[in-house]
């Protein structure tokens, strides 16, 4: 039997690269924009293309918001994907004075003009000591928005793109990634694999 | 920082990988799904497939080659050729492609842009600038359409401008000058819209040895494009993502 992972749809995002990722990492993938389902999923996925604050109003309006603040709070298993980290935190630039998730506090900041915007390519992680799912390596970036500070708790992979920016944060059973896991090749692979390996009795 | 990428290209007719010089004399090539993971394989960072299809049945058949494409392929997918409109957009990417490419549609009606950006994100909608040299001796280059065949009278770099704001995420560059020649990208209109704008350019077009890429990126492209220079296997992505390394350009190797 294969593991079942939830993947929330985020209104226009496309999801059939994250789906075939998942695929791909053994999994079988299913699309829900039930707050039922959420809540009563083993792993859950927010994946997210598109601007911060329609993804954050097609939460809202689906009653997804709450559901997804729940699982961040009791650590259940939950990846968010490229927007889908910046969600996680109070706010963004893109869309000012729209509110987040609120799960970390700080907020998403465009990334400087001095360097290419979109960020679009492959660019080398460093993983601080003590992370369990986030490992060394190359992943593909697609993203003009990032978070510049490293969030209190949370144990993160960065990389440099005109600044230092978190590539990827975890926590416990929580893994949030700037980087889009299912287009990194073997990188994206193997973790996506560790963090289906995560489990709630570890919460 | 971020890496240059080095893109294979794939030009797809009917389910099949063609090739040819500006679209004449096509052979077959391959099967897409086989070339793009043997590319992946060999290290490719990106995969562009190029729609060449004359005919609507055609076109459906790119929708089906992307979905094939995309179940195996863990790396990002572009995908071009024959976008008009944002259904065109859509229909490509819920099938797994993570870019789109449009080229003619844009110069017709810029506003495709602006809906690909708007309704997906800026990071997967990709203008296709295929430039020519001026004919009239003033300088400067001017945007092609058509395969090459139609002159619009559009200064190239004043439209990589326009097209940013109207929310391309990334310009894939093509000089018809130098298309299918193995005479080395243009590098001066390399430089001039690397310069001109802030988004990633992706030379393509004339590459025939890993000097030409070398030299593209030294201009200032942050990617480069090419295909027979790999379908006629003279050298594999991994020798060619070497050779840039110790040229010195940032590679993931």
């Amino acid at each position: 039997m294969t593991l079942r992972v939830h993947v929330v749809r985020t209104g226009l995002a496309n999801l059939a690269s994250v789906l075939a990722g998942f695929r791909r990492a053994g999994a079988t993938p299913y699309v829900t924009e039930s707050p039922e389902e959420i809540a009563g999923a083993t792993h859950v996925v927010l994946p997210g293309v598109g601007a911060f604050g329609a993804a954050m109003e097609h939460l809202e309006r689906q009653g997804l918001a709450d559901v997804l603040r729940g699982r961040l709070e009791r650590n259940r298993p939950t990846m968010a994907v490229c927007l889908g980290l910046q969600l996680l935190f109070e706010q963004s630039e893109e869309t000012p004075g729209v509110r987040g998730l609120g799960f970390v506090p700080g907020r998403a900041r465009r990334l400087p003009a001095e360097v290419r915007v979109p960020q679009l390519g492959w660019n080398r992680i460093e993983a601080e000591q003590g992370c369990r799912l986030i490992g060394d390596g190359y992943a593909y970036f697609a993203n003009s928005f990032c978070i510049d500070t490293r969030p209190p708790g949370w144990k993160c992979g960065t990389v440099e793109h005109g600044i230092r920016l978190v590539a990827a944060m975890e926590r416990g059973n929580l893994l949030g990634c700037q980087f889009h896991p299912e287009l990194s090749g073997a990188y994206g692979l193997e973790l996506m694999k560790r963090w289906l390996q995560t489990k709630e009795e570890n919460a | 920082m971020v890496t240059n990428r080095v893109i294979p290209c794939l030009d797809c007719r009917d389910g099949r990988v063609v090739k040819g010089v500006r679209f004449q004399g096509l052979r077959d090539a391959g099967d897409p799904v086989e070339l793009s993971m043997a590319y992946e394989k060999q290290g490719a960072d990106e995969m562009v497939l190029l729609d060449v299809s004359a005919t609507p049945e055609g076109r459906g058949t790119a929708v089906e080659t992307v979905r094939r494409v995309r179940e195996n392929l863990s790396i990002p997918l572009t995908v071009g050729g024959g976008v008009r409109t944002i259904e065109n957009a859509r229909a490509l990417l819920e099938a797994g492609a993570d870019k789109v490419g449009v080229n003619t549609a844009a110069v017709e009606n810029p506003e495709v842009i602006r809906g690909i950006a708007t309704n997906f994100g800026s990071q997967c909608a990709v203008v296709a600038l295929d430039a020519a040299h001026k004919e009239d001796g003033s300088g400067g280059w001017e945007v092609v359409t058509h395969s090459g065949t139609k002159r619009t009278g559009k200064d190239a770099i004043e439209w990589a401008r326009k097209v940013v704001e109207f929310g391309a995420g990334e310009i894939l560059l093509t000089s018809w000058d130098r298309d299918g020649t193995r005479s080395g990208y243009d590098l001066e209109l390399l430089r001039a819209v690397s310069q001109a704008v802030n988004v990633p350019v992706i030379a393509s077009g004339g590459a025939a040895n890993p000097q030409h890429l070398l030299e593209a990126l030294q201009a200032g492209a942050d990617a480069v494009l090419a295909a027979s220079i790999f379908h006629d296997s003279e050298y594999t992505v991994g020798e060619i993502k070497k050779f840039l390394a110790e040229g010195g350009a940032p590679i993931r190797l």
